[in-house]
């Protein structure tokens, strides 16, 4: 294979060797059903056990509050759907933002054409959403506020702590989507005054295709998937317990790895985006230059459009993504580089680069080299550029 | 994701370019969909394309039918070029995802816009050209979810 350098971790990791280790004897070794009496599924019970403790432990929940999910979608879907039924004779309308996941937009916008209400709160210009906004937009009516804890695009953390404060006072239930923040930033579900939260196991070196929503024990939710006993009767189906074990395994290394791992993201990401602002012009930072995930760096450059940036990075072996609107299926770039307040286009020219537990300074200085000649390539194809250039000239 | 002639066409682009003084200059799309055309003509005496550049902002798929409509209409009289559609600029590429298709519209207009430059700048009247709409990528369907 041609060298490769990959710089899309917010889009999926690899599974870390150890989780695969520790996923395949429940394979064909231990592949009892975990529901059923003999000794034999007991060895896939007691695994799927030691996989919720040490997930509820990590963020600070007790065993009984983690239900396993199919992922990240699944658990946003979940939250959203079953909130809004079980609170509605509370009241119909739901808070977000506008740069949250489509997994929680669309979700919403279903519920709008089911008899919902929802707020889609602003953010400012670094992707933050305004809490006076926030506490302006709840109403009695209002049963649930669902803000990520970290953005996917831009890597913007939010503050989930006051926001968790303000839903407490008013008594309305705090839903979280964790799926990027997760593994790489600390998350108290109790401080936090977390009600739910979603997460994926494959944004932290797990596998694919599993996931957890936490419900706060007392929180009235309803059954997602009708069938079997499993998961406290809430969600059916036999469990995946290759997954569940790999998820637990990823956790339990990406907590104890979190200090040092992110550390040096951090520098490798503030590196990264200092070359690039310096010896690229016309470039800049999406998000807050500091209160960004570890490992996002996301940059627009002016004159120049995300897809065709990406096809050339992939001819040097570098896998990136951007939130033009060609990569993202519609005519309308990114939702989130809208929300915060970029022109069409100057967001068509975005670029994600998202580090991993792997990415060494010498994997960055390849990039940037390769970025450079790039965009000055694509500028002078550019009608754009030619543009400014004579105005300018 | 792309046929291999729309590779080509994205990796090593034909006549990328400006024409100085040229003949005609047309220029479509929006940056707001995220794709700019500009196709510039240098038409002789005789009516035929001698030279035909251009310069696009936009993606994989916007670049190559760019290059690959300037390699259709380069050597061609106006009236040939006028017969260069899409569906030409298209089949020329091996095709494209159906996402694309509305690059491909704009090739062929870009190629009008700047001959229809070309016919007010010399007072001339192209049988069967019409004025180049301002905007032309606005007319796909949204998506239901």
């Amino acid at each position: 294979m041609k060298k490769m350098i990959y710089l899309d971790n917010a889009a999926t990791t690899r599974t870390a060797p150890e989780v695969v280790e520790a996923m395949l004897p429940y394979f064909s070794e231990f592949y009892g059903n975990a529901s059923t009496v003999y000794e034999f599924g007991g060895k896939s019970k007691e695994a799927i056990s030691k996989a919720r403790e040490i997930i509820a432990g990590g963020i600070g929940a007790r065993e009984n509050e983690i239900y396993f999910t199919a992922g990240g979608s699944e658990s946003d879907n979940w939250a959203l759907k079953a909130a809004a039924e079980a609170y509605k004779s509370k009241g119909k309308h739901i808070i977000t933002s506008k740069i949250e996941h489509h997994a929680i937009l669309h979700t919403c916008q279903w519920l709008e054409q089911n008899g919902y209400e929802v707020t889609y709160l602003d953010v400012d210009e670094f992707g933050v959403v305004k809490l006076d906004e926030l506490k302006k937009a709840i109403r009695t009516d209002t049963i649930l506020i669902s803000i990520m804890f970290a953005n996917n695009e831009i890597g913007t953390i939010e503050p989930v702590a006051e926001i968790g404060t303000i839903a407490r006072e008013h008594g309305v239930l705090f839903h979280t989507d964790a799926v990027q923040a997760f593994g790489q930033v600390p998350i108290n579900v109790d401080e936090l005054n977390i009600d739910m939260l979603s997460s994926s196991g494959h944004k932290l070196n797990g596998p694919k295709g599993i996931g957890f929503l936490y419900i706060r024990k007392g929180v009235k939710i309803r059954s997602f998937l009708h069938g079997g006993a499993q998961e406290r009767k809430r969600r059916a189906g036999t469990e995946n317990v290759p997954g569940i074990v790999g998820f637990g395994k990823a956790v339990e290394m990406a907590l104890a790895t979190m200090k040092e791992r992110t550390d040096k993201e951090r520098q490798l990401r503030d590196y990264l985006m200092e070359r690039v602002l310096k010896e690229i012009p016309f470039t800049r930072v999406n998000g807050d230059r500091t209160n960004r995930l570890p490992n996002n760096v996301n940059l627009c450059f002016q004159f120049v459009e995300g897809e065709s940036l990406l096809i050339m990075l992939d001819m040097k072996g570098i896998c990136g993504s951007s939130g033009s609107a060609c990569t993202s299926g519609s005519l309308d770039p990114s939702h989130v580089l809208l929300a915060i307040g970029l022109p069409h286009e100057i967001a068509h020219g975005s670029l994600r680069l998202t580090l991993g537990s792997d990415t060494t300074r010498e994997d960055l200085d390849y990039t940037v080299d390769a970025m450079k000649e790039i965009i000055s390539q694509l500028r002078e194809m550019s009608p754009l550029y030619e543009d400014y250039m004579k105005k300018n000239r | 994701m792309y046929s291999e002639k729309v590779m080509d066409h994205f990796k090593n682009p034909r006549n990328v370019g400006e024409i100085e003084n040229a003949s005609g200059v047309g220029t479509v799309g929006n940056a707001k969909c995220g794709d700019i055309m500009r196709i510039f003509l240098d038409i002789d005496d005789d009516g035929i394309i001698q030279d035909v550049k251009f310069k696009t902002f936009g993606c994989g798929a916007a670049v190559a039918t760019s290059s690959m409509a300037t390699e259709l209409v380069k050597g061609k009289t106006v009236q040939e070029a006028l017969q260069v559609t899409n569906k030409a600029v298209m089949e020329a590429l091996d095709g494209l995802p159906p996402v694309k298709v509305h690059c491909s519209l704009l090739a062929e207009e870009a190629i009008h816009a700047a001959l229809w430059d070309y016919a007010e700048k010399n007072g001339l009247t192209i049988e069967g050209l019409e004025k180049p709409k301002d905007d032309i990528s606005e007319e796909e369907e949204e998506e239901d979810y």
